[in-house]
């Protein structure tokens, strides 16, 4: 109901060229770097006969701390989960590194939401953190030890070695956040996809995972966290991809993060612009 | 020991249970008597002398332990209700089966034939509730029961066409609806038997990629495993399951062999091999003990009585489950409560003394009507709890005099709990812009649920590094009136 008076009031926006920010790096037309980790081919996403987003064009830099940002029904998490396979694509088309998704899906992990599992289900932190590894072992075979131990670092790496055998519905919100991390982890990607992992999690983990973060970039992976606090934009990411069913900007942060973008993102929500402004103000003291 | 060795471990013992179970089979018939007492009959049914009586014990135990192994899967996938469509989708199977082996010059009563038939439809059935829930915008819920009624509709007509159909004996078909476990005989039993072996192998061979399916479907894609093979194995080891047992418990009650095995097992575990293991225990033994109690009175329906063998089970597992079941959760309340209030109590005293401190006042005795205006607590429970706690050693209490003093132990504990309240209240200011004065209530409320572990964090992230077991000052101002 409401992204439908959402996608009303933003339409009169949509005939504007897209903003000249984000296409400073790529020209206009349709020339896509070749090796970007991910590179989206003018991608439509529709459910149920409503269009979730439209001829997004983009090529993600490599070895960046990418933030997507946008309003409630924005897309972010849809387009994360369409670029992956998850939801049909209407059109468009999308390459890993140059290649498709079929043939590159080692070097990609996606972190879903927290709430999109079963929190009770029969299973530990340990063993979650394993299933990352799954597509590596293959059929049949069972977990080896090199695996679990794999597993076992990757708990290691966001501070849950202590809670590797607790069951994860005993596991607080930010803990079973971080065992999704690193489960991601686990799959030794080099492009980690992340749907809200700073969602609802309190200051520690918070910290322990824009952390874990900054120093996958720093190894040269290549990271896209789907975001919701404006206030933290500037200080965690180095590019940012504003997105309202149609990408506003993308570039990078200084660059694209202005309060002009953010207009035409968040339109005429005023709290949030609010928000906003306090946020730019911050940035720049 | 590793999982994956306790993992394979169990599985080797299950199948050991099954080939055991399964061996009378294979043993030879025993001269049937007519006319016993009960005692006789009792005996027979305990040591398993009638032939009989093991076909039928080796088919419902084998049928109980096929369904808790499935159940978990369908209980873990919230699909336990598809057995239920799945269960009633056969109907019309039979009655088609019966029909085309007819019309092709058969007798039309061969079971293979009718299963197959009854598979069939089975899955048509399962087929559509998913076709129905993916191409329109009705619920599952919706897309069951429409499924469920059409499908078994469909069944109950051509049933009464059957009877019609000149030249054919149609009669017992409809046993399936109720089960008729006495009719079964040793190739029922035989064809029981290595359907509980397949879902045993390949639930053995696929417990990574079910788990998998079960716990996170996008993870599972993303990762490229053929997501609709693996859950079409999982549906057809199902179907498998409830065909085999429409014989012996019937569609319409099949699904509680589904269902209450796998729901009854959640009780006792939090883990998944186990949970499948308990399952299919609790099942094997809804089928023996179910089977076994209709063999001793007769004109008992037996799928009946091992449904409602199971649901004793189930009722047991909710009341005593070592890990859910009631008993276990109000202990854990009670103790909680319990500890709630102490800690309360302890902090009070400390708090007391605290403020008395600094009045320089003697602080050896706390008056209990100071107590009672520190906290809501009645002077009833206020005085139970100071005799239980005196019991501990915790306090001196005079009920004449109606003064309290912390003992030397008393001290240390109180000392600790204030530690840890503080702790919690210094994080909560530092990190959650809660304003000082609401902070004495939430603090109160998680202090209880936090971990060891995470107090010991907190220790190192804000106590000064100075003396960690002193109790660091409170941040708000103490007694009631602040």
């Amino acid at each position: 109901m409401n992204s439908e008076i959402q996608s009303e009031s933003i339409l009169p926006n949509q005939d504007l060229p897209r903003s000249r920010s984000a296409r400073d790096e790529v020209p206009p037309g349709r020339e896509h770097h070749p090796d970007s980790p991910l590179s989206i081919h003018d991608m439509t996403v529709a459910y149920h006969r409503k269009p979730v987003l439209w001829d997004v064009d983009y090529d993600a830099p490599a070895g960046k701390l990418i933030g997507v940002i946008g309003p409630n029904g924005a897309g972010k998490s849809t387009l994360l989960k369409a670029a992956l396979g998850l939801v049909p694509k209407a059109s468009g088309k999308v390459l890993f590194f140059g290649q498709p998704y079929r043939s590159q899906r080692n070097r990609v992990a996606y972190v879903p939401q927290r709430e999109s599992v079963d929190w009770d289900f029969p299973i530990n932190a340990l063993e979650v953190v394993t299933m990352g590894r799954y597509g590596k072992i293959g059929w049949i075979k069972p977990v080896s030890k090199r695996h679990r131990n794999v597993a076992m670092e990757a708990l290691e790496r966001v501070g849950m070695s202590d809670l590797a055998k607790r069951q994860i519905n005993q596991l607080s919100g930010g803990q079973q956040q971080r065992v999704f991390l690193a489960r991601a982890l686990a799959q030794e990607a080099s492009l980690y996809m992340m749907d809200e992992p700073l969602a609802g999690v309190d200051a520690a983990t918070e910290s322990t995972i824009v952390n874990v973060l900054r120093d996958l970039r720093d190894q040269g992976a290549t990271v896209i966290v789907v975001h919701h606090d404006l206030q933290t934009v500037s200080q965690y990411f180095d590019h940012v991809l504003l997105l309202n069913m149609r990408m506003v900007a993308s570039g990078i942060t200084s660059d694209v993060f202005t309060q002009e973008n953010l207009r035409k993102t968040y339109g005429g929500r005023l709290t949030l612009l609010d928000q906003a402004a306090e946020a730019l103000a911050r940035a720049g003291e | 020991m590793t999982t994956d060795r306790i993992i394979k471990q169990t599985w080797l013992f299950m199948m050991m249970v099954v080939m055991l179970v399964a061996a009378p089979l294979f043993a030879g018939e025993v001269e049937i008597q007519e006319n016993i007492s009960f005692v006789d009959q009792l005996l027979r049914t305990l040591s398993l002398r009638d032939y009989n009586t093991r076909l039928v014990l080796t088919g419902t135990t084998l049928l109980g332990l096929a369904s808790g192994v499935m159940g978990t899967y369908m209980l873990l996938r919230r699909r336990s209700l598809i057995g239920d469509a799945l269960g009633h989708a056969t109907f019309p199977g039979i009655a088609l089966a019966f029909m085309i082996m007819v019309a092709f010059g058969g007798e039309g009563k061969s079971l293979p034939g009718l299963l197959i038939g009854a598979a069939v439809t089975g899955l048509l059935g399962v087929g559509a509730v998913v076709f129905i829930r993916h191409w329109t915008r009705l619920k599952e819920d919706a897309a069951l029961g429409i499924v469920l009624s059409v499908w078994f509709g469909i069944g109950v007509a051509l049933m009464g066409l059957v009877q019609s159909m000149p030249g054919a004996d149609a009669a017992g078909l409809e046993s399936f609806i109720y089960g008729k476990t006495a009719s079964m005989v040793q190739s029922d039993a035989i064809l029981i038997a290595g359907a509980a072996v397949t879902v045993v192998i390949v639930c053995t061979l696929l417990f990574k990629e079910f788990a998998i399916l079960s716990f996170d479907v996008d993870l599972a894609r993303t990762q490229g495993w053929p997501l609709v093979k693996i859950d079409l194995i999982m549906m057809l080891l199902v179907t498998l399951v409830v065909v085999v047992g429409l014989q012996a418990v019937g569609l319409i009650l099949v699904v509680a062999l589904l269902i209450i095995p796998a729901v009854a097992a959640r009780f006792w575990t939090q883990r998944l091999y186990l949970m499948i293991w308990i399952a299919a225990l609790i099942g094997a033994l809804s089928g023996l003990v179910g089977a076994g109690i209709t063999n001793l009175f007769a004109g008992l329906p037996a799928g009946a009585v091992i449904v409602l063998t199971g649901s004793s089970i189930f009722l047991i597992s909710l009341i005593f489950g070592s890990y859910r079941g009631l008993v276990v959760l109000l202990t854990r309340r009670v103790r909680l409560n319990r500890r709630v209030r102490y800690q309360h109590l302890l902090r009070a005293l400390w708090e007391a003394g605290e403020l008395k401190q600094r009045a320089s006042q003697s602080q050896d005795c706390i008056t209990l009507k100071w107590l009672l205006q520190q906290r809501a607590w009645s002077q009833r429970s206020l005085q139970r709890l100071l005799k239980s706690a005196q019991r501990k050693d915790l306090l001196l209490f005079d009920p004449n005099k109606e003064t309290v003093r912390l003992t030397k132990s008393g001290e240390i504990e109180a000392s600790r709990v204030v530690r840890n309240h503080r702790l919690w209240e210094l994080y909560l200011i530092h990190y959650a812009d809660i304003a000082p004065s609401h902070v004495d209530r939430d603090a109160d409320s998680v202090e209880h649920v936090i971990g060891t572990d995470l107090v010991r964090e907190l220790e190192s992230a804000i106590a000064d590094a100075g003396d960690v077991l002193r109790p660091p000052p409170s941040p708000h101002k103490l007694g009631v009136q602040s």
